[in-house]
């Protein structure tokens, strides 16, 4: 008998119907897995198995758990599933975790609900649990607080809090998406590796992850099943033109075909950046944090240089401090040749419109207030004032047009605009004075894979039409790969390597460079398996290891790595920085 | 946490200072002397007075004067009550007002929090609309309305309670004087406990716990009152800031020898040493009041304690 | 615009905003018309008809008090004072608040550190006794009531304005224009006193019965207006002490004085919650 059977499951907030005939089984000890597009249904499901949709939600259809009906069950009946045969891990454990009470009592209450342990027992089953989710020190960990926790470590908690009752059926909800590429592998992992005879159900929108954690997979589009097989089949030969869709639409890192570089004039030169913040708040007094140091980089015309790094690597920082939105604490950015003031402000308006960005979250970049025409049109007010009111609606529409949104968009407000579309009216507004260099920061992380892909390819077509430079800030090696000619890495501040895509992604330099190639989930269950994955998170930026910033996590460490600080140079055409790159290979093969 | 507690009671000196120093000098910036309104005296009296009360030294003088005083606990003489310091009035006045503070405080708060959590519980039934209605009505009604409206009622109608002070004894004559005086406070911790549990309620970590299996009563015990009360625990400063401005108004209507009436009769009479020492009393209470509640804030809430 | 409808939709949707709009605006316009049509005025006072009960007779609709005067001019009166008292007072607080808060938000900082320094210290003060101080010291003077009522209430408005100024100010859409070249100017303008208007419109609504609370607390006290003159504040006073004798001399006052406040605060209250409404879609 399977553990759990979804049977034509409806879920509907009043006239929307956010999952209609879904039906699909899980069994007892397999791991499940759920992919869909955001939207398409996959958490309300997870929420409708535990009994947790809001009261908003009606339900129709039968979801059994055991034998047992779970739609129609009551709240008594559900709290004895739930956590006990039933458990979840939520997406992002710094909200999901009670910021106002101890790790190791949140944990401990669950076994006190259910009446398994109590005292010192539960004390010593909670510390237990700790230590096998890979908390170091679990003892410590079982009085410390969500915040005092690393995102790695929370998300273990979290995952040590579902399998504490050991439950026949654990759910995980995105459970990586909050987190780093390289803990993200990490807590994959330690899914597989625990949970002994618990099936698991993981949801994710990462055909990669599915790739590589599960056997059999679903694959829902608006609420209902489009697919279902086992992963290597469906993979091999998807049934269904969704599923066929988002295959092609997943960015892999296996694939040929980077671009060749492009030798254009340097347009935009960073010499020896820095930035630091200072930390207020703190008792202690104010704590510099140095988020950028030393970075030099020059951007040549007509291509696309992608800078890559984990939380902390000051990627971010660094171009808005290139864009002049924060201070430069040293360095100097240069454009055509011409040292640019610091900031934005003292800079000259024919420069401020050389130089543009394009946020990640579309929506907050535009103002709630504004009309999509007014918005795209004030770069225009600024440094065309001389255009009348025909001419300016003229170019406005043109602009929309090349962004492919139709002329109806010039009224609409930012609220009513999908998230692609309103990058769409971002871009225009960043593309409207034509700008040599446009700096894209995580422009297209919220974005679906489809969508994500045609505001690439607008971003490509408009390159190669004027020779525009973009810098594209991603933490995402796999998309990066298919639209840069050259790429930065970047770790806690510094530069680790800058080379061509074509030698990174083949034969990277540095071994931090190595990990982030193979963190990155293959969605290919063929490729998926046998990769290094390397071990703890990135330190805190106020207090970065000495010597190489990465040796507690690189393999390849020696004494002088922790002592001494590997300078910049320059290895078979390459830009890195480590003591060793000239005799580890890191070839990928 | 302790570096916390003495920082915050650093930063109440300079408040506490600013309040003295405007004090000080809008009351000796007062159009004429304290004593215009009567009649001509002698120039020997008026000086031998001027002396008494320090008028003849320069303004710097007076200050640091009074304020070595202060900080000894000592605000002069009264210009009115011509045989007792400020000092001795606000001491045989203050504890019956913090008496009746403190019960309506305590009044309060029990009463608030729980109509605030039942609200928050049955959210959006009938029981939380009348919650909610009463409790608007409640903030929306001075307590100088309160009261009158109170004693009319139950005393002047009802009679089932005295209307005055002197003359009844026991704890009846505290009861009408604390209900009104805790009335307002109520309304405001009831919508505050209400929204806030709501709130926290809503939260990811409530529905981890939901997940978990805990049923909504150990939810509340366990996970949601706490972050739930924190908003209240704020509110707790300006509440008792209410609650003194309130007491001059109770005190006024029903007749009690507290502080406030002194206050206010001081204000009629310009007892100029007599306001001015309330209202620099009144201040430092607020002020180490509002210091008590930040440190509580930091014990409960981790995120701050770890700062 | 079409954002614009659609809260006029809702506006209707909420009914306890709409009946308190609907209430202060007839409260208002009898305060206004009332004292006109009324054969007493407010003045005269009149020994044969000392403390009347409210009858329809000769339109002693709301009695008379212990000086015979006509007691519906009064009230009318005292209403029209308290509600004036009350907006020029928000508005001085409207002024100073948002100009405070703005500057303070936009340009962040040190200047911001400093200017919120202050706010923290003023609201850490016993205010309401300030102000008696005041009234003390400078004889109760009309104009001041305004002033010290206003130097109340412009903190709240600072601290809310500066908060939402400094948020939209590094909400995303404000750097792009930076980037464009927008000046600061058109950037206050365009960018962020839209987006702050629903904000102070909100807290102007709050501000008002707060205002009308320690107008109608001061005279209460005999520290606000004076005799002859009156407010509701000052009339429920006077009703007190005839509290055994004439009950309605205080329950009219108060009534009025105790719903006039409601409407104010569902009002407010229901702006708010349309203005939180949008600002999650
Ligand atoms: S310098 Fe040493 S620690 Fe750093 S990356 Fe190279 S080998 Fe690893």
């Amino acid at each position: 008998m399977s553990l759990l059977e979804v049977a034509d499951l409806g879920i509907r907030y009043g006239a929307s119907e956010v999952v209609a005939g879904l039906s699909f089984s899980v069994e007892p000890g397999e791991s499940l897995g759920l992919v869909g597009e955001s939207g398409s249904g996959k958490t309300q499901t997870a929420l409708a198995i535990l009994g947790l949709l809001p009261a908003a939600a009606t339900t129709s259809g039968s979801i059994r758990f055991d034998g047992i009906e779970l739609l129609t069950a009551d709240e008594e009946e559900m709290n004895a599933l739930r956590a006990e045969r039933i458990a979840i891990v939520f997406q992002d454990p710094l909200q999901a975790l009670n910021p106002y009470l101890r790790i190791g009592q949140q944990i401990r209450r669950i076994l006190l609900q259910h009446g398994l342990a109590s005292g010192r027992e539960a004390d010593d089953r909670v510390i237990e649990m700790l230590e096998r989710v890979g908390l170091p020190d679990p003892k410590r960990q079982f009085g410390a607080y969500p915040h005092q926790l690393s995102g790695g470590m929370r998300q273990r908690a979290m995952i040590a809090s579902a399998l504490i009752a050991e439950p026949d059926l654990l759910i995980a909800d995105e459970p990586t998406t909050a987190l780093d590429v390289t803990v993200q592998a990490q807590i994959l992992e330690l899914l597989a590796s625990i949970r002994d005879d618990t099936a698991l159900l993981l949801i994710t929108h990462d055909l990669g992850i599915i790739a590589g954690h599960c056997e059999r997979m679903l694959v829902i589009e608006q609420g209902g099943l489009v697919e279902e097989g086992l992963t290597r089949q469906v993979f091999a030969a998807p049934q269904s033109r969704h599923m066929a869709r988002l295959l092609e639409a997943a960015p892999r890192l296996d694939r040929d075909g980077v671009r060749e570089t492009v030798v254009g004039k340097t347009v935009l030169d960073v010499r020896a950046a820095a930035v630091s913040f200072r930390e207020h708040g703190s008792h202690r007094g104010d704590r510099r944090l140095r988020a950028v140091r030393d970075v030099t980089l020059q951007v040549r015309s007509g291509e696309t240089v992608a800078v890559v790094g984990e939380s902390g690597s000051g990627k971010s920082s660094l171009f808005r401090a290139v864009l002049g939105l924060i201070p430069l604490q040293s360095g100097i950015v240069s454009f055509l040749g011409e040292r640019l003031p610091d900031d934005v402000r003292s800079r000259a308006l024919s420069v401020k419109r050389e130089l543009q960005l394009v946020f990640q979250d579309p929506v907050s970049s535009l103002n709630p207030q504004m009309i999509a025409g007014k918005i795209i049109g004030e770069p225009l007010l600024v440094h065309a004032p001389e255009l009348g009111a025909d001419e300016r609606r003229r170019r406005v529409l043109h602009m929309l047009e090349k962004v492919g949104l139709p002329d109806a968009f010039v009224t609409r407000f930012p609220h009513e605009l999908s998230g692609g579309q309103a990058q769409r009216v971002a871009i225009a507004r960043a593309l409207i004075m034509k700008p040599s260099v446009l700096i894209c920061d995580e422009a297209v992380a919220a974005l679906d894979g489809a969508v994500r892909n045609q505001i690439l390819a607008l971003l490509e077509g408009v390159q190669d039409e004027t020779g525009l430079s973009i810098v594209f800030i991603s933490h995402d090696l796999a998309v990066v790969r298919g639209i840069s000619h050259r790429v930065l890495v970047m770790y806690l501040g510094r530069l680790v390597e800058l080379a061509d895509s074509a030698r990174l992604f083949t034969r990277p330099r540095h071994p931090y460079t190595r990990a982030l190639i193979d963190a990155v989930p293959v969605p290919d269950p063929a490729a998926a398996r046998g990769k290094q994955i390397i071990a703890g998170e990135v330190p805190s930026i106020l207090a970065p290891p000495s010597g190489c910033a990465f040796h507690p996590r690189c393999a390849y460490a020696q004494d002088r790595c922790i002592a001494e600080r590997p300078n910049e140079r320059i290895v078979d055409g390459v830009t890195v920085a480590c003591h060793r790159a000239d005799e580890i290979d890191l070839t990928v093969c | 946490m302790l570096r916390y507690t003495l920082l915050r009671l650093l930063g109440a000196i300079p408040t506490l200072l600013l309040v003295i120093v405007l004090a000080f000098l809008l009351v000796h910036a007062a159009p004429g002397g304290p004593f215009d309104d009567e009649r001509v005296l002698p120039p020997e009296i008026a000086a031998n007075i001027a002396a008494y009360y320090h008028l003849d030294e320069t303004l710097p003088q007076q200050f640091w004067r009074y304020l070595s005083g202060v900080v000894r606990g000592d605000f002069g003489p009264s210009y009115r009550y011509r045989d007792h310091t400020v000092s001795q009035l606000i001491g045989s006045a203050f504890p019956l007002s913090l008496k009746i503070g403190a019960l309506s405080m305590l009044l309060a708060v029990i009463v608030g929090v729980g109509a605030g959590i039942v609200a928050a519980l049955r959210q959006n039934t009938v029981a939380d609309r009348v919650v909610m209605t009463v409790a608007m009505t409640g903030i929306s009604i001075p307590i100088f309305v309160v009261a009158p409206v109170l004693v009319l009622l139950f005393a002047v109608k009802l009679h089932w309670l005295p209307a005055g002070w002197s003359g009844n004894a026991g704890y009846a004559r505290l009861l009408l004087p604390v209900v009104s005086l805790a009335l307002p406070q109520i309304a405001y911790i009831a919508r505050l406990t209400r929204a806030s549990l709501i709130d926290v309620l809503g939260s990811d970590f409530v529905r981890t716990a939901k997940a978990q299996g805990l049923g909504i009563v150990a939810i509340v015990r366990f996970h949601a009152l706490k972050p739930a009360l924190l908003p209240v625990l704020s509110f707790m400063g300006p509440a008792i800031a209410a609650v003194l401005t309130g007491s001059v108004v109770v005190e006024e209507v029903f007749g009690i020898p507290g502080l406030g009436q002194f206050f206010v009769r001081g204000a009629l009479n310009r007892d100029y040493t007599l306001v001015l020492g309330i209202v620099i009393f009144y201040a430092a209470l607020i002020i180490v009041l509002n210091l008590i509640v930040d440190v509580l804030y930091g014990v409960i809430d981790p995120r701050i304690r770890h700062r | 615009m079409i954002a614009m409808s659609a809260s006029w939709e809702k506006i209707r949707g909420n009914r306890a905003l709409v009946v308190s709009a609907v209430i202060l605006i007839v409260t208002a316009a009898a305060a206004m018309i009332g004292p006109l049509i009324s054969p007493h005025d407010y003045l005269s006072t009149n020994f044969e008809e000392m403390l009347r009960a409210p009858t329809m007779a000769d339109m002693r609709i709301f009695g008379t008090d212990d000086l015979g005067r006509d007691l519906f001019v009064r009230t009318m009166l005292g209403i029209r004072v308290t509600l004036i008292v009350a907006i020029i007072a928000s508005i001085v607080s409207l002024v100073i608040g948002v100009a405070y808060g703005a500057i303070a938000g936009y340009f962040g900082g040190r200047v911001d550190a400093v200017m919120m320094r202050l706010v923290d210290t003023l609201y850490a003060m016993p205010f309401i006794f300030f102000v008696i101080l005041l009234m003390v010291v400078f004889e109760r003077n009309f104009l001041l009531i305004f002033v010290a009522i206003g130097a109340i209430n412009w903190l709240d408005m600072a601290r809310i304005v500066r908060g939402q100024t400094l948020s939209l100010r590094e909400r995303e859409f404000v750097d792009a224009a930076r980037l464009t070249g927008v000046s600061s100017a058109r950037i206050i303008a365009r960018h962020i006193a839209p987006n702050l208007a629903g904000v102070v419109v909100v807290y102007v609504t709050l501000t008002i019965p707060q205002a009308i609370l320690v107008e109608s607390f001061l005279s209460f006290l005999g520290l606000g207006i004076q005799e002859p003159q009156t407010s509701l504040g000052a009339l429920v006073d006077a009703g007190v002490n005839q509290i055994e004798r004439a009950s309605w001399t205080l329950l009219i006052p108060a009534t009025l004085l105790a719903m006039i406040l409601l409407c104010f605060n569902f009002l407010g209250d229901g702006l708010r919650d349309l203005l939180d409404a949008r600002q999650t879609r």
